[in-house]
Formats: C-alpha cells, structure tokens, sequence
C-alpha cells in the first residue's frame, strides 16, 4: 500500500492534518495508537484564542481562529462552538496599563477588541469579586470541545478517503513507517503529530508541561466569556517555575471549566492536589460563588512545550517527514491554521501568512541545551 | 486529622460486624457512612428504635452501640491522598481520617438497565422506592409493579405492602426454574438469615409472576402502567410506581482508587479478607454478590482480622466458607440476566441520565473510553455510576480506572484536599 | 419512621406540611413534582434512594444540585425543581 501522506497521531493537530490533504485529494493515512483525540486532545480547554506573546504566535492564532470562525457553520452540535470571547481582567492598575499597548497590538493585526471600565466589567461578569482594575474583551474568541471537533475532521478526512489505522508506529523516516508488528508502509510524506509524545522524534526540544483542569456541574449564566487574568500571561511565560493562573471557561452545557496551572519536569499524571488547590483558590479569588459549586471531575494533561513557545510546523531535515508539533498550551486554536499551512507546503500552493517562524529548522540543539 | 487505628467505610450489616466485632478490643474504631444512620440499605433506618420486624437488625444495632466503636455519619469519602489517609467530606468541610487498618463495606448499588419509559418519574431502583418510602413519602394506596431480578424484588415488594402499597405484581425475569432452586437452597440454609423468600408470604396476594420482565415503562411526565413480557405474551399493568432492579452491582469504587486488586467486578481477598493491600480489608458485596448473611459474616471477620484476633477470625471463616460460597454461586445461577433484557433500549433511549445520551449515539463506539470522549456518556455527576454498569451489560464495555473525587464536591472543599496548608496562591516556589 | 410532629417546606414556591424525618426527596414526591429537568428537558425524581444516581439533583435554598434522597427535611426549607 502506498500513500500520499501518513499522519502519526489522530489527535486534533493529526486530524486537522488527515483532513486538509484529504480534501485537497491526496491519499492520506492516519494512524493511532490509542483512541483519537484521547489524549493532550482530551485534556485541553478548547479555547481558540488569539495570543500575542509574539508577532509570529499572534499571526498563527489569529489565522488559526480565522479558520475555525469559517468552520463554525458545518462544525456538528457535539463541537460545542460558542463565540463567547475572551475576557482578559486586570486585578490591578499595573495589569491594567499594560492594557492600551495591548489594545494597539491586536488593532494593528486587524484582530477587533476593546477596553473595558471596572464598571463595565462588573456588568459583563457579574460573578467577578469587586475592585479589579478594568479588562480587555476580545470578541471573536471562541469556545469548542475539542474531541468531538477533532472527531469532525477525523470524520471529513475519511469521507475524503483517509484510511484510519490502529497501531502503534516504532520508526517514521527516509518515505517508510514501521509498525509494531513489523508492518511497513510507504508513503511519499510522514507528518508526525504526536503532541507530547516525542518517543520518535527524541532529540526534538520538547518539554512536557503538566497541567490541572477541573470541571463543574451546570450552572448556566454564571459567567458569559472566557475569562483570564492578565497575570496569565506573566504566569504562562515562565519557562522553568511551577505557576497557576485563573482561567475559567463557560461551557455550552453550562458547566464550567477551571484551570489552569503549568508544571515542567513533572511526568505523573496524577493530581497534584497542591498546585490543584493553589489553582482553584485563585479562581474562588477573582469568583467569589465559584467556592459553592459543585466540582464533578479534575485531570491533567501535558501540553508539549517548545523552547521558543512556537509550534515546530514544516519539513525536517529528512525531507520526508515533516512535524506538527510542539503547540504547548495552543494545540486546539492552531490544529487549523497549523494543518492548512503545512497542507499549502506540500501541496506547493501559496500560504496565507508565512509558514517560517515556524519551522522546524530553526531548532537547534544549542538552544535544548539552554531551555 | 482525626486518627482511627481501625476505621470502616460503610455502616450496613458488613461494616456494622466489622465494627463491633474490632471494638471489642481496646483500639480506636471509627465507623462511617453518607447516610444519617447506620443500617445500610437492607437495615435502613430513621432512627434506633427497635423494628418488631427484623430482630436481626436490632440485636447488631445495639452490640454496635454498646462496642465502643464511634460513629460518624453524612459523611462520604471523596479521596485516597496517600497510603494510611481517607479524605472525606461532610456538608461543606474536608476531614483527613488516618488510620492503621481499614475495611471497606461499601455495599452494592442497583444494576439498572435502561428500557422504553424509564426515565419517567415514578419509575426507580426497587431499593430506590423503598428508600423513598423510608424517607417519608407515602406509599399507602399506590399501585406498585415490581420488577426486574434478585431477591431484593421480594424483600421490597413485602416492605412496600407493609407499608399498605397496592402491589400489582412482582415480575422476576429468572425462570420459574431458577427461582425454585434458589428457594429450596434458601429453605436448606441453616442460618436462613437471608430472608429471600419467607417475604413471599407478606406480598398478601399479589401476583408473583417468573420468566417476566418490563419492556415499557408508559405516561406523559409521570409513569402511568407498565408493559410487561414473558415472551410470548405482552400486556400492559397500569400502576403509579414501578420499582425495578437488575440485581445488584458491587461499590469497589473506593477499592479500586485505592489500587486494591480485583477479581473480574469484584475485590480480591483472602480468608481474614484482606485485599492486596496489606493493611485495608473489605467485606460484604464488595467482595462478592453474596446476601446479609455473607455482609454479616466477613465484616466479622475483617474486623477480627484487623485488629489481630487472627484464630476467632480464621476459625468464623473455616465454619462459613464454604456455605457462602455455595449462596454466592446460587444467586448468581438465579438471577443471571436473560439476554432478552439487553435488547430493550430502543435506538431513541436515554442510556446515560446524567447527559441524556441516548442508545443510538452509543453504537458507533466499540469502548467506554471513546464513547465519553465523544458522546459525554458517564461525564455527568454520577460519573458513570448507573450508565457504566449498563455500558458494560449492553456492550461489554469496561470501566475506566477511578479518580478522586469519588463523588463531586464543592470547589472549596477540592482546596482542602491538600494535605499541607494551602500555599500562597500565585507562585508555587 | 418520622416522628408525627409536622414541619412545613416550600416546594416550588406551595408550602407543603411534612412529617419530621421526612427527606427532601419524598418532599418532591408528595408534592408531585420532578426533583430536576434533565439537560433535553424531561422531568426526573430520584432513583436509586442511596446518593449514587444523582437523579434527585434539586435546587435547595438556593443551592443547585444537591441531592434529596439523603437530605432531611427542615422548617422553612425552600425546594424548587432545577431546571
């Protein structure tokens, strides 16, 4: 059997991936050692937001969201997508000066937003304690359940003549991916989109970065955006110390989502009940009646983190493989910007923005060494 | 943190023995359960006060108060944050318990299996409705249908006319063949503490009826009648209530986050029921589908065990093993699910009340894994509580491994779960 | 068994005299009135009486999603279906 394209990894990104070449009418297959979309899929918010950490992470979300804003319409009911916003909150004036520079950063990349009073603020979300600062609302932020969206790719892809495969894959190189029963598969491209995993490509820089979530019973109208501190984004870039922000999501159902925290070095799986509560008391700070309600089910999962916190998107120094990976914290967002992107590369089709900063050769062993 | 050098989990027959039978010795005991009082769901209760029906009960009810041990009640566990520590919940706070040894009687649930109708109000657990009559709601007057399967029909079927419920008839999926051998066994039991079928006589008239079970359950927002089968013919019993219970499924859920072994459903022990953790036991339906009788017997003997009376222990268990064991394959022999009843959702049935998740959303899924993911199946507040052991009848799913909280808890008590004192919130050194 | 004396609770806003000891739960039933709306809409009370289905979810004093099957009754308790 000979393909187009073989993905490794039917998580978001993988499915994104299996669907854009399918469409676009190469012969793809996706292969899966476990259940698609179980793994760091499962465990993320499915917040599509727009990110400026960096030119090149606030051009790959915007368009990422672009894309998924596009999808919205045929994506099915389980996808869950609300276009709730985000609501970035500052809890103090110092928060809240950074908020204009902000403001100018998201206007010059046509990403619409605006600044709101403390009192405007309160009305907005009225479960938020009193005497914070002011927030920046950014509108077109959306919402989805990542498995079931990931599933819809998964599902087009097949429609489209993706062959689903279960196996697990022990070498992907030079055209070939070897399974664990010996099998060998020839194929003219290998995407590797295996999120955390890195165990075929170990000498990539990625680092796991654990993370908490807690989700809710129904509590329809309580909160009407994702709301973020801006604190987050200070917590968020720290690249060695364990940290927790308050991050809060309305779900569909009505439920909540409550994150979030970020670990390095950490490989178990487990609660930590330390930063688990460390999270939970900064989210009962900034919403005072989120300490009464009752909390069904907490998990991590690991974001795989790179040392630039950009995505690893493109070709590898074997000409055959190339990567999607290395997403950290925006795997749900980017799985659309990232798989048109590289389905554009392959396909030789001109990209909507450009594809370098985030490819995968800019990644030195050098800078490993430093992370 | 409070301290017990025995503490039991559950505070029906098997806990209530285990209990009692540890504080005859000096040590610390400590005995608790979600509900308000001790008595499980076979002896529950609204108070201590004698019952002329069920000397049984009352004679362990009040050896449990005179032992010594201490009681602690609307209290449930939600974790297991490190070897020797329960965490657990009452009202609003979090209570770290230590302890030295612990035995797990956490009794069994309902297998519920879901058919046409029976998410209408009215229709329940069998133990469900008679749980609710305990609770003050009554049930004098009202047409009652029993069904489904296990002696636990007849054990609520009798409380129900007791209680001078209309009972319109108990319908037992089992065959009339099952029954009779399971009743011989019970008559030929010489401890007859089982009370199976002596109730039969209580049911004053009502129509028992075998080889039948409820296809239907019918009405608008509350239950109306029911459409019972025997396979050949069909017919419909109007009624107010429909109690209905597939047997019963065992509550290893604490067992199993503790890391204890299995054995298929059930908790693995040995002959002092130790499980494959040195110093936790468990005993009672945990261990195996097996009746009070069984409960009374190896809570006895976990709390012999656990506190060193090894020879009482070794000795109650050389004496009862084998009788146990016999009942335990006799029950499951009579009540062994016909596969009739696992074709009876419609593609249009709610399978998971919790997400309101229907049959036919469940059949593309070849895993429990995959069809929470996709489906949210088991992702309500029960967790998977009622849909998991349906899940598993009906495709032969697996259940997921457990992961505190047992049950949900508010979002302040998840703060006190740690067990250091709560660190500044922003930055974790 | 609850003891005669009667206390009264609000179920959905119509008082209701009950017996002490009476749970939450039962509380519903006697006033014919689902303990919650599922998440499609359909009404439903408690099944399995023993804290584990979560059927008897209700809004108690305010409070959603507790469960009645194992709450008692008390003066003035305020009951309504959560919807």
């Amino acid at each position: 059997m000979h393909y187009d394209v073989i993905i490794i990894g039917a998580g978001i990104v993988g499915c994104a991936c299996a669907r854009e070449c399918a469409t676009a009418g190469l012969k793809v297959a996706i292969i899966e050692h476990h259940i698609p979309a179980a793994a760091t899929t499962a465990a993320g918010m499915g917040h599509i937001v727009t990110m400026d950490d960096s030119p090149a992470q606030l051009a790959l979300t915007a368009y990422s969201r672009g894309l998924w804003q596009q999808l919205a319409p045929q994506l099915p009911a389980s996808a869950e997508y609300e276009a709730c916003g985000t609501l970035w909150v500052a809890a103090d004036d110092e928060e809240m000066a950074g908020v204009s520079a902000k403001q100018s950063v998201y206007t010059a990349a046509g990403i619409a937003s605006s600044t709101l009073s403390p009192d405007v603020l309160a009305s907005a979300e009225p479960a938020l304690r009193r005497g914070l600062s002011g927030g920046f609302l950014v509108p077109d932020d959306a919402v989805v359940y990542p498995p079931a969206s990931a599933q819809y790719f998964l599902q087009q892809a097949q429609a489209s003549g993706t062959v689903l495969l279960q196996a697990r894959v022990i070498r992907a190189a030079n055209h070939s991916v070897q399974l664990a029963d010996a099998t060998i598969l020839h194929t003219g491209k290998i995407i590797i989109a295996t999120g955390a995993d890195i165990s075929l490509t170990p000498t990539l820089p990625i680092q796991k970065r654990k993370g908490h979530l807690l989700i809710t019973d129904r509590y329809p109208g309580l909160i009407h955006h994702q709301i973020v501190e801006l604190g987050y984004l200070k917590s968020a870039h720290k690249l060695t110390a364990d940290s927790v922000a308050f991050n809060v999501q309305p779900r569909q159902t009505g439920q909540i989502l409550i994150g979030s925290s970020r670990q390095y070095g950490n490989d178990d799986p487990g609660l930590d009940q330390r930063i688990l509560a460390a999270m939970l008391e900064r989210a009962i700070s900034y919403i005072p009646a989120l300490a009464r309600v009752s909390g069904i089910r907490a998990w991590t999962g690991f974001r795989a983190a790179t040392p630039d916190k950009l995505p690893l998107i493109g070709p590898t120094e074997d000409h055959s493989v190339f990567l999607a990976m290395g997403f950290e914290g925006l795997g749900i967002t980017n799985a659309t910007g990232a798989a048109r992107l590289l389905a554009d590369h392959l396909l030789l089709r001109p990209s909507a923005i450009p594809l370098t900063p985030y490819l995968p050769e800019r990644i030195k062993q050098e800078a490993y060494a430093h992370a | 943190m409070t301290h017990a050098e025995v503490l039991i989990v559950g505070a029906g027959p098997a806990g209530i023995a285990a209990a009692t039978a540890a504080a005859r010795t000096s040590r610390s005991v400590l005995l608790l359960d979600d509900n308000h009082a001790p008595g499980g769901q076979i002896w529950r209760t609204d108070s201590l006060a004698p019952n002329p029906r069920d000397r049984h009960r009352d004679a362990a009810l009040t050896s449990l108060q005179q032992s010594g041990a201490q009681l602690l009640f609307n209290t449930r566990v939600c974790d297991a944050p490190a070897p020797g520590i329960l965490t657990t919940l009452s009202g609003e706070a979090i209570t770290h318990i230590e302890y030295d040894k612990l035995i797990l009687a956490t009794g069994a649930r309902e297998r519920l299996l879901p058919f046409p109708g029976w998410t209408l109000p009215g229709v329940s657990g069998a133990g469900g409705l008679q749980a609710l009559t305990k609770g003050g709601f009554p049930i004098a007057g009202k047409r009652v249908v029993v069904a489904g399967t296990g002696p636990l029909l007849i054990a609520v079927a009798a409380h129900l006319a007791a209680a001078h419920a209309n009972i319109v008839c108990v319908a037992e999926q089992a065959t009339l063949t099952q029954m009779a051998a399971f009743a011989s066994a019970i008559a030929s039991s010489p401890a007859k503490i089982w009370q199976g079928i002596k109730f039969r006589a209580q049911l004053r008239g009502a129509p028992y009826h075998t080889s039948t079970w409820p296809i239907a359950a019918l009405g608008d927002t509350h239950l109306t009648s029911v459409r019972l089968t025997d396979g050949s013919r069909t017919w419909e019993e109007p009624c107010d209530y429909l109690a209905c219970g597939f047997h019963l499924v065992p509550n290893t859920e604490l067992a199993s986050l503790l890391g204890c072994t299995f054995n298929g459903d059930f908790v693995a022990v040995d002959v002092l029921q130790r499980t494959s953790i040195g110093n936790i036991y468990c005993a009672g339906e945990p261990v195996a589908i097996g009746g009070l009788d069984a409960a009374l017997i190896q809570g006895e003997i976990a709390g012999l065990a656990a506190t060193d009376q090894l020879q009482q222990a070794q000795a109650l268990h050389q004496r009862h093993a084998t009788s146990l064991q016999r009942f335990v394959t006799r029950l499951e022999a009579a009540f062994r699910l016909r596969p009739e009843l696992l074709t009876l959702a419609h593609p249009e049935d709610i399978v998971c009340r919790c997400e309101d998740v229907r049959f036919e959303q469940l059949v593309p899924y070849t895993s429990w894994t995959a069809a929470k993911l996709q489906t949210r199946c088991g992702m309500g507040p029960c967790q998977g509580r009622i849909c998991g052991p349906a899940t598993q009848s009906l495709f032969g799913w697996k259940p997921t491994s457990v992961r505190a909280p047992l049950s949900p808890v508010p979002v302040s008590a998840f703060i006190q779960f740690d067990l250091r004192t709560p660190t500044a919130p922003q930055e974790i050194p | 068994m609850p003891t005669p004396d009667a206390i009264t609770v609000a179920v959905n806003g119509q008082p209701l005299q009950v017996a002490r000891g009476t749970t939450a739960a039962a509380a519903f039933a006697l006033a014919s009135a689902p303990c919650r709306l599922s998440t499609t809409g359909d009404p439903r009370s408690g099944v399995c009486g023993m804290g584990i289905c979560f059927e008897c979810r209700a809004i108690v004093d305010g409070v959603r999603h507790v469960r009645t099957c194992q709450l008692p009754c008390y003066d003035g308790m305020k009951l309504e279906t959560q919807q």
